[in-house]
């Protein structure tokens, strides 16, 4: 087993899930209804809670450990892809968001659950039971929304449209991919993407939104070597305040 | 302090709650997978989480210690795992009784949790009847759904079934 290619593996997964469950969690309070407050807050707290586990998992590997792995590193050692970091802007935008991502988070964990790493697949299996609840939550309201109003439709077309690029992105194959694939670890970027779309095409064509051929959009790549918009390194030091204000603080 | 079997112990913890939901022992709600003891008079305890992100593992461990303390042993551990990972289909039948009695809907057994289907037409707790409609896949805590009973007029809430 390739170590690099693993740790590398779990880290972009584990930041991915730390740093969107963020972004959810800006959410508490200030959803537009109820049940949507408590929807995003509750998907923040599953998702941080995911990313713990892979944390976890990274630390028996000789890691630091996850409050260090989540709280003190710099943006650039961060792997999420750019998607995750972007800041919230209208609830259309966090929604489509939310759905592009777990749908291939959904698939991602499925894939893993075949794993021939024991503890990537326990854990994947695992995560993969809390998410079909992230999915249901988005496909609801993409159908509710991209079928609503002129002005939801209008909103939501706006959100996907600008997000597609990012999304794509969070496919960006790792230099690790041959040997993943080999070893059986994970399926690979292109099998996941390839599922994803998939899954996003029925959704979407059960809406009035509108998806043009996947081979017309841009791709954002960078995030999983480190590149990130400035986005990030706001929010790490928004994350990091407490324990940058007193290390061995407990709350 | 008299020694304790393994049976006893989880005797003891079944007057542990759930935090969140205190009709329901944590033994009940199948969290806790083993008991091993040490020494004279040291015990471990591994507990699982329900969902992963659960916010309340911490409280239960600090329960577990207090009541085992409580008992005479004079080291508790409790070791969170992973594996085997907990599923709904854990809760015991003394369970499921105990939360349908205090107005939850248990979860569904065996479920194949695929689509939204199956949190559409949760049996009502108080009325029994299924023409009920979820509100929201996520309520109070990571574990419960929000529904709503068009018979009885009750709004309710269901444990989510995990596999």
């Amino acid at each position: 087993m390739n170590t690099a290619a693993v740790k590398e593996l779990l880290y972009k997964i584990a930041d991915d899930q730390l740093i969107l469950g963020h972004r959810n969690s800006e959410w508490t309070g200030l959803g537009p209804l109820l049940e949507e407050d408590i929807a995003f807050s509750s998907m923040a707290q599953d998702k941080i809670g995911h990313s713990l586990t892979f944390y976890e998992l990274l630390h028996e590997m000789g890691e630091e450990n996850p409050d260090k792995i989540a709280f003190l590193r710099k943006s650039r050692d961060f792997k999420n892809c750019q998607l995750v970091e972007l800041p919230n802007t209208d609830y259309a935008f966090s929604l489509i968001r939310h759905f592009l991502y777990d749908t291939a988070e959904l698939q991602r964990m499925k894939l893993l659950a075949n794993s021939e790493i024991d503890m990537i697949r326990e854990r994947a299996a695992k995560v993969k039971g809390e998410l079909v609840y992230h999915t249901m939550h988005a496909n609801t309201w993409l159908k509710k929304l991209g079928n609503g109003t002129e002005e939801s439709i209008e909103k939501m077309q706006v959100a996907l449209d600008q997000l597609m690029p990012y999304a794509l992105g969070m496919f960006e194959p790792s230099v690790y991919e041959e040997e993943l694939v080999k070893n059986k670890i994970f399926a690979g970027e292109k099998i996941l993407q390839d599922l994803w779309w998939n899954d996003v095409r029925k959704i979407i064509n059960s809406t009035k939104l509108v998806l043009k051929d996947i081979s017309d959009y841009p791709v954002v790549f960078g995030g999983r070597t480190g590149e990130h918009t400035n986005h990030l390194q706001v929010l790490l030091e928004e994350m990091s305040e407490v324990i940058n204000i007193d290390p061995n603080a407990e709350w | 302090m008299k020694s304790y079997s393994e049976t006893e112990v989880l005797n003891l913890l079944k007057k542990v709650m759930d935090p969140e939901i205190p009709v329901l022992s944590l033994v009940d709600l199948g969290v806790i997978t083993k008991i091993e003891f040490f020494k004279d008079k040291g015990v471990t305890v591994f507990m699982r989480p329900t969902f992963i992100g659960c916010p309340a593992l911490h409280q239960m461990k600090q329960d577990i210690e207090t009541r085992l303390y409580g008992e005479g042993f004079d080291q508790v551990d409790v070791k969170i795992v992973h594996t085997p990972a907990w599923t709904s289909d854990e809760i015991s039948e003394e369970g499921r009784i105990a939360l349908k009695k205090y107005g939850y809907a248990p979860p569904p057994k065996n479920a194949l949790i695929e689509d939204i289907d199956i949190l559409e037409n949760v049996p009502c707790p108080y009325c029994d009847g299924i023409n009920t409609e979820l509100k929201s896949p996520f309520g109070p805590t990571l574990c419960r759904s929000l529904h709503y009973c068009r018979d009885c007029r009750e709004a309710f809430q269901q444990i989510k079934p995990l596999s």
